[in-house]
């Protein structure tokens, strides 16, 4: 018989041995996503504080990397240094070792639309850099109206998942300055990643035109995506979660928090849309007492809870506020600025839910400008979840298959030889993805259905400017042919009468009438 | 309404056309005119004055079709140039000439010949006036032979100069300048028509013109139409019968009822005919009578007189007569088949007797 081993490892230490779950599994990959995970923090402190945000990328290249090379890193790759500075809301200086120093630990635990769900992203940014670098992680931070600005140079304690504090400073606040700057090494590939990364820069000023992002990149050239309005979506509000959306572990989460409650305060207390009737009407459901108390449900009641709430078909739907999409006027600006498209519709479709689960699509067309025509085959289609921009795997994407599936046809639309673009945006408490690398949506039907309504009414419209624009061009060309004739008849009738040729010929207006008969 | 009116008169109408459609323009309208319509539909029979004319059915061409404007243009472009370049100067030009002149102006430029002698048609029909009269020449070749004193109005270098027709042996070629000449002085009592070369020269040769007093004409085949102005004004003019000899068969009835009744590629100029000439033959009962070496009609010949017989000239009267004989017999002869009896065997056995049987029945 052979002896096993148990032991526990810390969070940290697990995502160091796992570190290609969440998108590190090469330099130039953890480049592009050391870079990302910081900036959607910073577009998220911004938009929590209601501040259009302005963000400030800057990656160097750091040549002599003798002694700084851990023997830990086998692949290639170059060391850099990555900068990122935000006119956000700021991190309160107590928390700011724990939130950039110890993973899950941060202020996205509470449900609604946000970026990422579990303030993950970025802590694993600073310990890849931390693992390949073997360097600290430097943060300053200044809340709204702070005087100071914190400053701290930090390590994570892999083993015990804790923050190593090594330096502190207290800076006077001089020009009213609010937000974050953290800056790290690690060891990446820019130039791999270079083309993802102006992509993922190009997509996010099209979903966030109130965004104003600037990038140096290590070869010193900026890439700037200029703001194109001062206007931002409504902020999500925090929502309760909806009965239908819950599974075991979140219940018993819930019951703990609750006790001395009755089931029936306890329904009301924490899910969104549920009254004291409705309450009662899912118990005698359920087959239980509104007055048990939470504390005395057992394992196999709350599984038997968990399976009825699931079950039960008289919820209200999920409420939608805890959503915040762009908007049809800030997505056709978004749009419009990015490709100088002649023609962008954009559609937001009403809220809709899956499996409790509230979300709303918005889908946009674009023709012309600055797109090229996709190809036989393929499809200029740019995604977004939760206004982040999807670049993998786009031909997985229930939007794509969506695509491929209807008749375009019907919209008298050749979507691989015309200049036409396709966006869709889902926002969601819970985006249905399909892989733990959260690059694609899986096919939910609800979400698929409402994708595709969108879609319809976006070809229908493009469709119809498309066609008047057609008979727009037939007019003009016809008018012109038109008054070349007639100059010509004009000529003859005043050789053949001998009177002075005619200048003024019916004017345009009048031939347009002309032709429109 | 002669043809030397016309030539006065055309001038006038041209400028007439340009005058509507400037003043259309002037007030701001796209300029319309209206034409005639020639197609089959409104080609009819006038049964009372014996010709083929266009009926009262009229188009619109508007300057603001798209479909028309092309067509508007060029057909201004053609009364312009006609106008302009031939009747004020007294100048002429053929078809072909017309043709080739369009090349100078990119826009009207006519890629086949057609398509010009289509609008030179049109203009026709609208002034109501055959080409002649505003200088676009036929190409055909006919002739004219006989003792007639005409005096040249055009071209100007031989205005006023008088010739007898009779003075060449072979014959005049019949041109603008014959068609448009004063007839001064004829012994003449009869013209005849025949349909080929040949026989007007053995008709020359032979002194038909002094035995029957008569002026000869060579239509070559179907008689172009300076050929039918010079027929009709010497029978309206002089006063003169006119007498058409053609060969038995379907081809040659049609070239007789054409200079009687005028022809449907024509019908919007319909006093090009001459209704009182009359076909001396050869007639489909003649074969028979005669004993004339003969053909079988073959099919092209067959379907001739079957398109033929739903034409209204040959509703009644010796057409519809002979009509049905040729389909009868099945037989055609030619002008050429009384050599079997002699070279004026023509002469004095048919043509003599025909004529007096003809003024007879009358």
């Amino acid at each position: 018989m052979i002896e096993e081993k148990y032991e526990s490892i810390s969070p940290a230490d697990f995502f160091y041995r796992n570190k290609e779950i969440a998108g590190f599994d090469n330099p130039a990959r953890a480049t592009y996503t050391i870079l990302r995970e910081l900036v959607e923090n910073s577009l998220d402190s911004c938009e929590n504080n209601g501040i259009t945000p302005d963000v400030e990328i800057r990656m160097i290249r750091i040549n002599d990397t003798n002694g700084v090379l851990t023997s830990k890193i086998s692949e290639n790759g170059d060391l850099f240094k990555i900068r990122v500075i935000d006119n956000g809301g700021g991190v309160p200086q107590e928390h700011i070792p724990l939130a950039f120093g110890q993973v899950f630990y941060g202020s996205k635990y509470r449900l609604k639309q946000a970026r990422g769900l579990f303030g993950l992203g970025g802590k694993m940014a600073i310990l890849y850099g931390q693992i390949t670098a073997n360097t600290t992680v430097e943060v300053a931070s200044a809340t709204l109206g702070s005087r100071f600005v914190h400053y701290y140079e930090l390590m994570i304690d892999i083993t015990k998942n804790k923050p190593l504090q090594l330096k502190r400073k207290i800076l006077e606040n001089t020009d009213g300055w609010h937000g974050t700057m953290i800056s790290f090494s690690f060891i990446g590939d820019y130039y791999k990643a270079k083309s993802r990364i102006i992509e993922y820069l190009w997509q996010t000023s099209i979903i966030l035109p109130y965004a104003s992002i600037k990038f140096i990149d290590p070869d010193g050239v900026m890439y700037a995506f200029e703001r194109k309005t001062e206007s931002m979506p409504k902020r999500p509000r925090e929502i309760l979660p909806h009965p239908h959306g819950v599974d075991v572990e979140l219940l018993k989460r819930l019951i703990i928090k609750s006790k001395g409650m009755t089931l029936k305060e306890f329904l009301i207390e924490n899910f969104q849309r549920v009254g004291p009737k409705k309450a009662e009407k899912f118990l005698g459901y359920a087959g239980f007492q509104p007055d048990l108390r939470v504390e005395k449900l057992n394992q196999d009641m709350i599984a038997k809870l968990s399976a009825a709430m699931k079950n039960f078909s008289e919820f209200l739907p999920p409420d939608a506020s805890g959503l915040s999409p762009i908007g049809k006027e800030l997505l056709k600006i978004g749009i419009e600025e990015s490709t100088d498209a002649e023609f962008v519709h954009v559609v937001q479709r009403p809220p809709s839910s899956y499996e409790g689960h509230p979300f709303i699509v918005e889908t946009a067309i674009a023709y012309g400008g600055k797109i090229q025509p996709a190809g036989e085959g393929e499809v200029n289609l740019y995604r977004f979840a939760n206004k982040i921009p999807l670049l993998y795997d786009v031909y997985n994407d229930v939007s794509m298959k969506v695509i491929k599936k209807i008749d375009w046809n019907n919209y008298k639309l050749k979507i691989y030889n015309e200049p036409i673009a396709f966006f869709v945006h889902i926002c969601s408490t819970k985006i249905p993805y399909k892989t733990v690398g959260k690059e694609y949506i899986a096919e939910q039907p609800e979400v698929a259905r409402e994708i595709e309504l969108g879609l319809r009414e976006n070809a229908r419209y493009l469709s119809a400017y498309l066609s008047r624009k057609r008979v727009e061009e037939m007019s003009r060309t016809r008018l012109n042919v038109l008054s070349k004739y007639l100059k010509l008849i004009a000529k003859y009738s005043s050789e053949l009468t001998g009177l002075p040729e005619l200048v003024n010929l019916p004017t345009e207006t009048q031939i347009e009438e002309v032709v429109k008969q | 309404m002669s043809m030397n009116e016309d030539r006065i008169h055309v001038s006038e109408r041209l400028k007439l056309l340009g005058l509507e459609v400037y003043k259309q323009l002037e007030s701001g309208m796209y300029p319309k005119i209206k034409l005639p319509v020639r197609s089959v539909s409104n080609i009819i029979y006038d049964q009372e004055k014996g010709v083929v004319k266009l009926g009262e059915k009229m188009s619109i061409r508007s300057s603001s079709n798209i479909k028309q404007s092309k067509a508007f243009a060029r057909l201004m472009w053609v009364a312009a140039f006609a106008k302009t370049n031939l009747v004020d100067k007294g100048k002429s030009c053929s078809l072909r000439d017309l043709y080739y002149h369009s090349f100078n102006d990119e826009v009207i430029k006519f890629d086949e010949q057609d398509e010009s002698d289509n609008v030179v048609i049109e203009l026709e029909s609208i002034l109501g006036v055959p080409r002649e009269t505003f200088n676009i020449l036929p190409e055909e070749k006919s002739s004219i032979f006989g003792d007639l004193m005409i005096e040249y109005t055009t071209p100007e270098s031989h205005a006023g100069l008088r010739v007898n027709l009779m003075s060449d042996p072979d014959g005049k070629n019949i041109g603008l300048s014959i068609a448009t000449a004063k007839f001064i002085e004829t012994s003449a009592k009869m013209v005849i028509a025949v349909e080929k070369g040949a026989m007007f020269r053995r008709f020359i040769e032979e002194g038909l013109y002094n035995r029957l007093n008569a002026i000869l004409i060579d239509t070559g085949g179907q008689a172009p139409r300076f050929t039918r102005i010079v027929i009709r004004r010497l029978h309206e003019e002089l006063g003169l019968p006119v007498y058409i000899l053609t060969d038995a068969d379907p081809w040659g009835m049609h070239i007789a009822r054409v200079i009687t009744s005028g022809s449907a590629q024509a019908a919007h100029i319909p006093f090009l005919a001459t209704p009182n000439a009359k076909w001396i033959g050869i007639w489909a009962t003649d074969i028979k009578k005669y004993e004339l070496p003969a053909l079988k009609l073959n099919a092209i010949d067959t379907q001739r007189l079957t398109t033929l017989e739903r034409d209204p000239r040959y509703n009644d009267g010796i057409w519809a007569e002979q009509l049905k004989s040729f389909k009868k017999i099945g037989l055609k002869a030619e002008l050429e088949a009384f050599s079997k009896y002699g070279l004026t065997a023509i002469i004095d056995r048919y043509i003599l007797k025909k004529i007096k049987n003809i003024e007879k029945d009358i």
